[in-house]
């Protein structure tokens, strides 16, 4: 059995774990990384970019049944969902194998197998109940991320009720889907299976789809997904699931009254619950509060030398927001001087349904209630000459200021290609520039980013295109 | 199209100056290194001399304007064959130069307004090389609308940068002095003068003193530096105090017989008390090295040289140059630099470098018969001395009552640097080179 001595240890090798071994090893540090499934954790391999893959698929076959609108015709337009599912897959292998690759560019030890607290600056590694190696390090960052939280009486089976994992590699594409949750993940899966050809139904428990985005943008989505034929009870909550043979029967129940759907699948995607089991957490100081490790601001847990990062902390359950928790972490661990801990209002949040969402910052409910005077800019797409002649006229920027010091306090889009272009909004906020830098901006014409001007020109009454 | 002769940056920390002369006037030909005018900066006024040939078009900031803010620009030059016509079109076009410089006479001294991202003082905690201070927009503004001095903000974001959070804590915590200070009574607009000098307003001490006639001064730019910078020395160096009484009764027959060795023709010398003084010193920190330092956040600084500067009273002020290297220096070599550094900080010609910086001062009012005193120390320096008159006075010698000179000085020291012991151990060592100074002369 091996044994050896690091400066640093990592559990978990996703977006948060690879980057904080990544900067470990460009600071000089001897990093070892334990992975018990594959290098890039669940959003390499099972989470944001295979998701990417298949959304990719279903934004083509939805383009296919609509050439007729560019002036194309085409017979007999079909897919096989196998070979779907093999390209997202092969994507995320490729994106595995990448991550490898630079462990090995920056002499990382990476160890295939369960990582346990063994005792102060100590982790046990096993595979298959067999030790493999006994690791010392006098740091030592968890990362051993999330997983789909399951609700009594609707746990998955993987076979007819779903988590993200199997809904990620369906066999076929089922007739018809009941997605429960509206979230990130849920509505992601929706707009897939939507533009793939099923019957898809959203059951959120909160009164709007997207509930942590703008009230706004969650109003026109909703209108976006029911026009493309998805169906949405809000304020609802899935009261039972009669598991058949190959279909689901489930009893929905909103304001007080019952009715019943059969569909083929059932997703579930309610939410990320922390891995906080089997780590060696017990006999630590580390504290867990609702599946989540407790850290402070440089992500240390109550254990000294003990770290933890991700989703494993806590929401947002983003793969960029972990991975500058791994930087901050590593880098106040170094000792460096300039780290600073990281600002969740500065974090952008993207979904890639479509129309796609994208948002930074306070929503204007959010800012009101913080007591700012809040003052508000909107772009409708349709006001701009690219997403029209991309034959994308639907869509929206919603900025949100403090009238008082011009502060950008958020900014929510949604529209084609609004996740690429909200990092825009997200240096403005870093940045802490006010209207007047985003008003003298100059936004190339003609792209779609001219609607985050405008929105802002909007905002102090001086919209050019509306 | 006319190049803008702008308010020239003197020295590292030069933010704004007064245009004491010009020596060209509009229609003037200018070559490069002519001096077109005089500037009076911080501490000393200054020759600039114009890098380009032309012909003065246009003089933006009319002699004897105040607080002329580096970068200004202060002049057009016409190139060669240009029409001078483009002139108007370029004045308008240039940024308006601040509030119209006043006349010098008796309106206070003309401090632009409205741009507290050029206010740098002296030393602003987020101040890099050159004076900017690194801020937010966010944060800009926010300071400017609530009249906060941006240079006395410690900023923690980035690189030091003054974020929101910055502004927030100022705004909440114990109260920063703001831009106007705490009670000033004054129209929106005026109340945010952007470099907080230390004190009332002028409508305030005249109400706190009953309107009493009164004649107004302007404040020179060495007044500003001296109010900020002391003022700034008494409220964040944590002073203390402590005195000794040397006897001189050897050092003055020593004095007087050197001087009476000094050779009559053109390499003579004529060695004071304060040359004295000023070698004992130096010795005195180069055996007790920890006082020869300054405080900085990150560390304390133990200075390899021993540069003494010297407090020299001028008309309207002091100036402190400095007798550098002092400890490496005989008394004939220190006496002639002393000699001809108060002689020429008394007309104004210092070189900068012969003014800033220093790592320790002394300060002598013996001439004065003052008995003795304590100094306000120069920042950043760790500590000055104050040195009081050679006096006749009764001592005690092995019980018996006696007469001998005694002078006392007074070290101010900083406690954050110089600990007590260490502010004793330097006096107890300059005690010793003055009333042995055959010591001081090995």
């Amino acid at each position: 059995m091996a044994e050896s001595s690091f400066d640093l240890v990592v559990i978990g090798s996703g977006p948060g774990g690879y980057v904080a071994a990544i900067r470990a090893a460009q600071l000089g540090m001897k990093a070892a990384i334990v992975e018990r499934e594959q290098l890039g954790g669940i959003c390499l391999n099972w989470g944001c970019i295979p998701t990417k893959a298949l959304l990719r698929a279903s934004e083509i076959n939805h383009l296919l049944h609509h050439l007729d609108a560019y002036g194309f015709s085409a017979q007999a337009v079909a897919y096989d969902p196998k070979k779907v599912v093999a390209r997202s897959r092969a994507v995320a292998k490729q994106l595995s194998n990448g991550v490898a690759h630079l462990m090995r560019k920056n002499k990382i030890t990476v160890l295939d197998g369960d990582a346990k607290l063994a005792g102060k600056g100590r982790v046990a590694v096993t595979k298959d109940g067999k030790p493999v190696a006994e690791l010392a390090a006098p740091h030592i960052i968890l990362a051993t991320g999330g997983r789909a939280r399951s609700l009594p009486g609707l746990e998955p089976d993987g076979k007819l009720v779903w988590t993200y994992r199997e809904a990620m590699v369906p066999p076929a594409i089922p007739k018809s889907l009941l997605v429960v949750g509206s979230g990130a993940i849920g509505i992601e899966f929706a707009s897939f299976y939507r533009d793939m050809g099923a019957e898809v139904t959203v059951v959120e428990v909160l009164d709007r789809v997207l509930p942590v985005e703008d009230e706004e943008i969650s109003a026109f989505a909703r209108k976006s997904f029911e026009k493309q034929g998805i169906k949405i009870h809000t304020g609802a909550t899935v009261k039972a699931l009669k598991r058949g043979k190959d279909n689901v029967a489930a009893q929905i129940e909103a304001n007080g009254k019952t009715s019943d759907i059969t569909v083929e699948r059932v997703i579930l995607a309610v939410g990320i619950v922390g891995n906080v089991e089997d780590v060696g957490l017990e006999g630590t100081q580390v504290k867990v509060e609702k599946t989540h490790v407790v850290v402070d601001e440089w992500l240390r847990t109550g254990e000294p030398g003990l770290y933890a990062i991700g989703d494993l902390v806590g929401p947002p359950w983003l793969a960029h927001k972990a991975m500058h928790e791994g930087v901050i972490c590593v880098e106040h661990i170094a000792g460096l001087n300039d780290v600073h801990p990281l600002d969740l209002r500065n974090i952008p949040a993207c979904t890639y349904c479509r129309p796609q969402v994208a948002s930074v910052g306070l929503t204007e409910k959010a800012a009101r209630e913080a007591g700012y005077e809040v003052k508000t800019g909107h772009f409708p797409f349709i006001g701009n000459g690219k997403a029209i002649a991309l034959g994308e006229p639907e869509g929206m920027v919603k900025t949100v200021f403090d009238g008082k010091t011009g502060e950008l306090l958020g900014a929510h889009m949604i529209g084609a290609e609004v996740t690429e272009l909200i990092q825009g909004y997200a240096i403005a906020k870093t940045l802490e520039t006010t209207e007047s830098e985003l008003i003298r901006t100059i936004f190339p014409h003609p792209t779609i980013s001219e609607t985050m001007h405008e929105s802002v020109l909007d905002a102090y009454g001086r919209a050019i295109h509306f | 199209m006319p190049i803008e002769i702008r308010m020239p940056a003197l020295s590292p920390t030069m933010t704004e100056g007064n245009l004491a002369r010009w020596l060209k006037k509009e229609g003037d030909e200018v070559h490069s290194g002519d001096v077109i005018a005089e500037i009076e900066t911080d501490k000393a006024t200054m020759e600039y001399e114009a890098a380009d040939e032309g012909r003065i078009g246009k003089i933006i900031v009319p002699e004897g304007a105040q607080g002329i803010k580096v970068n200004q620009p202060i002049a057009l030059l016409l190139e060669e064959g240009e029409d001078p016509a483009t002139l108007e079109k370029f004045a308008a076009a240039a940024p308006a130069p601040a509030p119209a410089p006043a006349p010098a006479s008796t309106a206070p001294p003309t401090v632009p307004l409205a741009q507290p991202a050029a206010a740098a003082p002296e030393r602003g905690p987020a101040r890099l090389n050159g004076g900017r201070v690194f801020a937010s927009p966010l944060a800009r503004r926010m300071a400017q609308q609530a009249g906060l001095d941006l240079a006395a903000i410690r900023g923690s974001g980035p690189q030091g940068r003054i974020v929101k959070a910055d502004i927030d804590k100022a705004l909440a915590g114990p109260a920063r002095p703001p831009a106007a200070a705490p009670g000033v009574i004054a129209a929106p607009g005026v109340a945010a003068a952007p470099r907080a000098l230390p004190g009332f307003a002028k409508e305030q001490v005249l109400a706190l003193a009953g309107n009493p006639p009164y004649t107004e001064k302007p404040h020179s730019g060495m007044r500003r530096v001296i109010a900020r910078r002391l003022s700034e020395s008494k409220q964040t160096i944590p002073h203390y105090y402590m005195s000794v009484d040397c006897v001189i009764d050897d050092l003055l027959k020593i004095r007087a017989a050197l001087n009476a060795k000094a050779p009559s023709d053109g390499g003579g010398y004529r060695i004071s008390v304060n040359d004295f003084v000023i070698r004992a010193a130096a010795l005195a920190l180069r055996q007790v090295p920890a006082a020869n330092a300054s405080w900085s956040d990150e560390a304390i600084l133990l200075w390899d040289r021993v540069d003494i500067a010297v407090a020299v009273a001028l008309d309207d002020g002091l100036i402190t140059p400095i007798v550098k290297s002092a400890d490496q220096k005989g008394l004939a070599q220190i006496a002639q630099e002393a000699k001809d550094l108060v002689e020429r900080a008394r007309a104004g010609k210092l070189k900068l470098e012969e003014f800033q910086g220093g790592t320790f001062s002394i300060s002598n009012l013996g001439m004065y018969g003052i008995r003795e005193f304590a100094a306000v120390i120069n920042p950043p320096q760790g500590g000055i001395l104050a040195v009081g008159a050679g006096q006749q006075r009764p001592v005690v010698r092995d019980g018996q009552l006696a007469v001998a000179t005694v002078m006392t000085c007074t070290l101010s020291a900083d406690h954050r640097v110089v600990d007590g012991a260490i502010g004793a151990q330097f006096l107890g060592a300059f005690k010793k080179l003055v009333e042995d100074p055959l010591t001081m002369l090995l």
